[in-house]
């Protein structure tokens, strides 16, 4: 057998996963990598700071539903993707990050650019590995792709020593690995599934909350088939936002602390919820004990440790939602059930829905965010991949930016990791070049990775960045009005600096908006010239974010806008 | 509620610091943890002694038995396993007649003693951590100089119908 070197067994063992791309910046720890990756067929896509790279890789992640990859050097620049890491763990992106580490002998004696990004990383990673031969590397990478992308997707990181990188073995890859304490998929039980069904199937006021697990898993028209077949509203998590399509007669869309407030009634008024792929985050569903108060809960969830982390249940069915779900729907046709929606609960809901689409006070300004929100959806295809950065924007786009088309909505809903979004979009991009991708931005958010502008143009990976400018950190800004009886510090970000501007500065494309048919007709060109454009939207920074439900309290206590 | 959870665990650097951190991750509680090869020289036995109430104990096992280099997690019956601690204890001698108290007491905790010197005796105890702390109230009165704990190890007891 051939000898060859860890570098290059990795690249082949990247290249048997299938991977074709990989976003990262080279440097001395890494090198031996970059060198195999110059001969190899694995593009690469040179960003401007390693965070943007693991924001890319975890956009590339959730959209392809296979692991993106990217690459850093030791020391600081495997610390600039730490945050990158957390993100996608605390969202279940599936992501492949590689560092490069001092050579092995320089392990532990603080050498220059050492870090211990295995120990730093420990809490935010799904595995990590460090192979200390090169002979590891294929079964590590095989490992590392089948622990990212299997039942619920996390990141993994692969740290490598440079001499690793270096030094030659006869290298065999192996076709398929085992990992004894590791078992992704159970098989739901079937009894489970029925009580599960008996449960909803005799409660008065039943509704379903559709969570994260439903997009990873790819379950939307098994939800829908329930949904329709029992005639039961669907209430979404923010990260669940687009497991079932906004507009849709069930619909109430997302409930939380920026939740609608429709999803918010109706979610307070049910008897029983049939949970699918949610974790019961506290930004979903307010104080856990008020919660569950008169709520039969059932809990579908590929994570068994999220059954009973955060609230009690009833059910719980433990699996991939899909199988769930398509074991449900069967049930259910089997037992001929199909209803009609004239219960008292339906009419309920639809009273509920109808009252608040029409009554809620919108933001008099001609470009308060619900209209700005309302004219992008009315322009932008409904096979669009839109991702947010993190904010105010963010929530508003959860509450007036319809999601119609499953699955292709994308936020750091879990960290809350401003910057996340453009360079994701770019990522996204990257595994979906033949849909236009836009990133609805805040300029806050926007101005910590806007950098990738340059990757953006230099790479061909056009997307759109929908810039909702309010010169402020918005949402701070709003909870200082709100709770720090309007002491203003650390939020004015005084109109610096002129996006358009910035925009030409890196060749890309920059329109600023100031009127509603003006946006209509930026998104329109910027569609069109298919090229990297930055949209500037001057909003009102005064508009707060409502429906609000405060920190540390219920659903029940949803604040409506005055 | 005081639980003892049993851990089988790859054999390899790295994986003590995962279980440890986790627990100081979810703000959980490690009361005693002991680790030692198994059988199979690739596995090693963690017993974690920790005070939970139910639902966090609940949590405390999904959670181990979720990292990917645990491969089995057992909640231990107290009634149904065996589960002893080795504990060293010098104790300070005053006057001549305490080395012979002290060794009465040794004798009658079925304890072996070491290093019996004018100044100090070292008692060595094997047993449940109810009789070692029976033992440390009864020398207290001589002065505790050092000690030491191992933590908790145990093994579930045979299945009845094994025989």
């Amino acid at each position: 057998m051939e000898k060859i070197s860890g570098a290059r067994s990795l690249m082949i063992a990247l290249e048997k996963e299938g991977v074709d791309i990989a976003f990262g910046l080279p440097g001395g720890a890494n090198l031996p990598i970059y060198d195999e990756l110059y001969k190899s067929n694995i593009r690469h896509v040179l960003v401007r700071h390693e965070q943007s790279a693991s924001h890319m890789a975890d956009g590339y992640g959730r959209v392809s539903r296979r692991p993106g990859v990217c690459f850093a050097t030791s020391g600081p620049g495997a610390t600039n993707i730490v945050t990158g890491i957390a993100t996608a763990q605390a969202d279940s992106a599936p992501m492949v990050a590689i560092t490069g580490q001092v050579p092995s002998k320089m392990i532990g004696r603080d050498a220059f650019q050492e870090s211990d990004i295995i120990g730093i990383t420990n809490p935010i990673v799904k595995y990590a590995f460090q192979p200390m031969t090169p002979g590891e590397i294929p079964e590590v990478v095989k490992k590392a792709f089948y622990i990212a992308s299997t039942g619920r997707p996390g990141p993994v990181l692969i740290d490598i020593p440079k001499d690793v990188q270096q030094n030659e073995a006869e290298i065999h890859f192996p076709s398929e690995v085992k990992i004894r304490g590791y078992h992704p998929w159970v098989d739901p039980d079937i009894k489970e599934i029925e009580r599960a069904t008996e449960m909803l199937l005799s409660a008065e006021r039943p509704i379903i909350l559709a969570g994260g697990g439903v997009i990873i898993s790819g379950a939307f028209a098994e939800l829908q088939s329930i949904a329709e077949l029992l005639m039961i509203p669907v209430v979404t998590t923010f990260k669940g936002k687009g497991s079932f399509p906004e507009n849709h007669p069930l619909s109430l869309g997302p409930i939380g602390m920026h939740g609608h407030a429709e999803a918010n009634k109706m979610m307070t008024e049910a008897d029983c919820v049939l949970a699918c792929g949610s974790r019961f985050s506290d930004r979903s569903v307010g104080t856990f004990e008020e919660f569950e108060k008169n709520l039969k809960i059932i809990h579908m969830d590929v994570d068994p440790a999220e059954i009973g982390k955060n609230q009690t249940t009833n059910v719980a069915v433990v699996g991939d939602v899909k199988t769930s779900l398509r074991i449900m729907v069967k049930m259910l046709i089997q037992k001929a059930i199909k209803r009609n929606g004239e219960s008292a609960w339906a009419k309920r809901v639809k009273e509920t829905k109808d009252y608040y689409r029409e009554n809620l006070k919108i933001h008099p300004h001609p470009l308060a965010a619900s209209k700005v929100l309302k004219k992008l959806r009315e322009v932008l295809p409904g096979q669009s991949i839109v991702t947010t950065e993190v904010g105010q924007h963010q929530m508003w786009a959860s509450l007036f930016f319809d999601v119609i088309q499953p699955g292709t909505f994308f936020s750091s809903t879990g960290l809350g990791t401003m910057g996340w979004g453009f360079p994701a979009a770019i990522g996204a991009k990257a595994a979906r070049p033949d849909v236009p991708v836009l990133d609805i931005a805040g300029e806050g958010s926007f101005n910590m990775t806007e950098n990738s502008l340059a990757v953006s143009v230099l790479e061909d990976l056009p997307v759109i960045v929908f810039l909702l400018n309010n010169f402020t950190l918005g949402m701070v800004a709003q909870w200082q009005r709100t709770f720090y009886d309007r002491r203003m510090i650390g939020v004015d970000l005084k109109n610096c600096p002129d996006y358009v501007k910035v925009a030409e500065a890196y060749g890309a494309q920059g329109i600023r908006a100031t009127t509603i048919d003006e946006i209509g007709k930026a998104v329109q060109t910027a569609l069109k010239s298919n090229v990297t454009t930055v949209i500037d939207i001057p909003i009102d920074p005064q508009e707060d974010v409502f429906p609000f439900v405060a920190p540390g309290t219920s659903l029940k206590d949803m604040i409506l806008p005055s | 509620m005081w639980s003892i959870i049993s851990v089988l665990v790859e054999n390899k650097p790295g994986v003590l610091f995962k279980i440890t951190n986790l627990f100081r991750s979810r703000n959980y509680n490690i009361d005693s943890i002991s680790v030692g090869i198994t059988e199979n020289p690739e596995v090693s036995r963690m017993t974690i002694t920790t005070e939970a109430d139910e639902k966090q104990l609940n949590q405390i096992i999904k959670q181990l038995d979720k990292l990917i280099d645990t491969i089995e997690v057992k909640l231990l019956d107290e009634k149904k396993s065996i589960y002893r601690e080795l504990v060293m204890m010098k104790i300070k001698v005053t006057k001549p007649t305490d080395i012979k108290e002290i060794t009465d007491l040794a004798n009658a905790f079925k304890c072996d003693v070491h290093d019996v010197r004018k100044s100090s005796i070292i008692l060595e105890i094997t047993a449940t951590p109810d009789r070692i702390n029976a033992l440390e109230d009864l020398v207290r009165g001589y002065g505790i100089l050092e000690m030491a704990r191992t933590g908790i190890c145990a093994l579930a007891r045979g299945e009845r119908n094994e025989g």
